[in-house]
């Protein structure tokens, strides 16, 4: 496929700026393309999933098309063009994280299972009775479950470091929460519900001085904002392909050497040995050692393509083009009579949930629908967050740089649509 | 919007915002929570029986405009039935709302009021919302303790 730059420099008063040209980005995304209930898709449910571009499809179809074999064990042809296809895609995401080897990148198949990797490993070896494992009020349920399960096999206690009305982490609290119990931290970089960017660094940085490592659950930032796992200097780091403009069933687990080094694999079986005998098996070297059976080849493809488009675009571009669509949102759903949105934090990414007078997300859910537009009603995977609002559910609207400010119009035609049947 | 129209019907947004019989019934062992958990839509149903008749059904819970009325509703249409006439409007009902039986056509029990829920059909993922109540009150009549849900 042909590489076409999605950027027009053009000149303002305050300098040259870099533009996304939303217009031609969206030609990318053929799914965007069509009418739901007879009126034009506007598609407000990227934090769910987001659309893929062709050049992610593409690659999907070129490997089962042309290159489709297993990989790392065949001498044929195809097996190697298939290894190098995957492995090539490995590199990707270590640069795209910045991480120092590829021997960090793990290919698992989303975020959830990144994290139940390190409970599951890293967890049963260090966590013991009596230790704690910290984690936010504002955890995706993918970051509470693992380690309660890990917790209750373990006798260890599960800590939650609370968050105020506006939507963000209380670090004083979460500094004290860190005790000479504290095995491991447990924080995610963007919030699924509220759009809170959390000040990760720093909380990694407080959680270091007590010489407790940190997972970041990013999910939700891996699309939307630069990642520097080494600027970062968080232990691990989860995120899923399918967010990121990838495939589904194929996501990552970054960690740093040293520490992968020291864990027992995850799952036994094909690939992750180095030799088998009745009596022991040596395990592969990393990253492999926790790559058991054949993995998402296609899909692991499919997100090295999903990087280079975005890489193409700019993740600094995607970013300020987000935030302008963010602001735009929030200043025009605000507006909106009887209308509370919850996150309210001064750092957010795009996405806007909220609630109603007297009207239920369900209902608004289903009147927003019948315009064409998508958005995720329920509790997010959070109800322990909506239980801390005291709201069963909301609504959410959330962006990608596909989305325009006509879209946004149309959202907020549709809330007061809502508002005339049901208010 | 005409579908939405037919969705939210005036019956239906009337009983969401002013719920019948929104109460609880102290002291009887009729009594079933109905939990969904894809929205977060819950309803607590209280029933008190002399013999096989429901003498009294009452509701309490929060949920969206479908299944609130679908509650409220249902306290209206099943006080005074037997057991066996409430299991056959449970069924007619379930047929109604998944767009097995045209509500203003079929015989056997006449659904009365329940018919204003025909236009869920055009809407199955909210199906769910709508027999949220009916399936709790099942529970609350067999007298089990577990919490019910959709999924």
């Amino acid at each position: 496929m042909a590489i076409i730059p999605h950027q027009v420099t053009e000149p303002t008063a305050r300098g040259p700026r870099t533009k996304l040209d939303v217009e031609r980005v969206r030609k990318d995304f053929p799914a965007l393309d069509q009418t739901v209930h007879g009126k034009p898709l506007v598609y407000l449910d990227n934090a769910a999933t987001s659309q893929k571009p062709l050049a992610v499809i593409e690659a999907e179809e070129d490997f089962y098309r042309r290159d489709c074999s297993n990989i790392h064990r065949g001498v044929h042809e195809l097996s190697d063009r298939a290894t190098r296809a995957y492995e090539t895609a490995r590199v990707k995401v270590q640069r795209f994280l910045n991480a120092r080897d590829t021997r960090e990148i793990i290919f698992v198949r989303g975020t959830t299972e990144a994290i139940n990797l390190v409970a599951s490993t890293f967890g049963r070896k260090n966590i013991h009775a009596g230790d704690e494992v910290l984690i936010t009020a504002m955890e995706h349920h993918s970051n509470i479950v693992p380690w309660q399960i890990l917790c209750e096999e373990k006798g260890a206690k599960l800590r939650v470091a609370p968050i105020n009305d506006r939507g963000e982490v209380l670090f004083e609290e979460f500094e004290k929460l860190l005790g000479p119990k504290t095995r491991l931290a447990a924080v995610v970089h963007v919030s699924n519900v509220l759009g809170t960017i959390n000040p990760v660094r720093e909380l990694i940085e407080a959680a270091h001085r007590k010489n407790v490592p940190v997972l970041v659950d990013g999910a939700q930032a891996a699309p939307h904002l630069k990642v520097d796992v080494r600027a970062l200097d968080c232990d691990f780091y989860a995120f899923s392909g399918h967010k990121l403009y990838g495939p589904t069933g194929i996501g990552v687990l970054y960690g740093k050497a040293e520490l992968l080094d020291t864990m027992p694999p995850y799952q036994g079986g094909g690939d992750m040995i180095s030799s088998v005998t009745f009596e022991k098996t040596v395990y592969n070297s990393l990253p492999y050692k926790f790559e058991a059976g054949t993995s998402n080849i296609a899909g692991g493809i499919g997100l090295g393509a999903a990087i280079d488009y975005l890489n193409q675009i700019g993740m600094e571009n995607i970013a300020a083009y987000e935030d302008e669509l963010l602001a735009y949102a929030t200043e025009a759903v605000s507006r909106i009579p009887g209308l509370r949105i919850i996150g309210t934090a001064a750092k957010k990414a795009g996405v806007i949930s909220f609630v109603m007078e007297g009207i239920h997300p369900h209902d608004v859910g289903t009147v927003l629908d019948q315009e064409g537009i998508a958005v995720r009603t329920g509790h997010h995977c959070a109800q322990p967050l909506m239980e801390r609002f005291g709201i069963p559910a909301t609504t959410r609207a959330s962006f990608a740089f596909y989305n325009t400010k006509r879209e946004i119009d149309a959202l907020v035609a549709g809330i007061y649509k809502a508002k005339e049947l049901l208010g | 919007m005409s579908d939405l129209r037919a969705l939210y019907q005036e019956v239906i947004l009337d009983h969401s915002k002013r719920p019948r019989n929104f109460r609880v019934i102290e002291g009887t062992d009729h009594c079933a929570e109905g939990y969904n958990p894809l929205c977060g839509d819950r309803v607590t149903i209280y029933v008190k029986l002399e013999d096989d008749r429901i003498s009294d059904v009452a509701f309490r819970g929060s949920g969206c405009a479908i299944s609130t009325s679908s509650a409220s509703l249902l306290t209206e249409t099943v006080k005074g039935k037997t057991l066996a006439e409430a299991d056959a409007l449970f069924e007619k009902f379930h047929a109604l709302v998944t767009g097995e039986v045209d509500g203003n056509h079929a015989g056997g029990v006449p659904l009365g009021k329940l018919a204003v829920f025909s236009g869920v059909a055009e809407f199955p993922v909210r199906v769910k919302c709508a027999t949220l109540a009916w399936h709790t009150l099942r529970s609350a009549l067999k007298g089990e303790a577990k919490t019910v849900t959709t999924e």
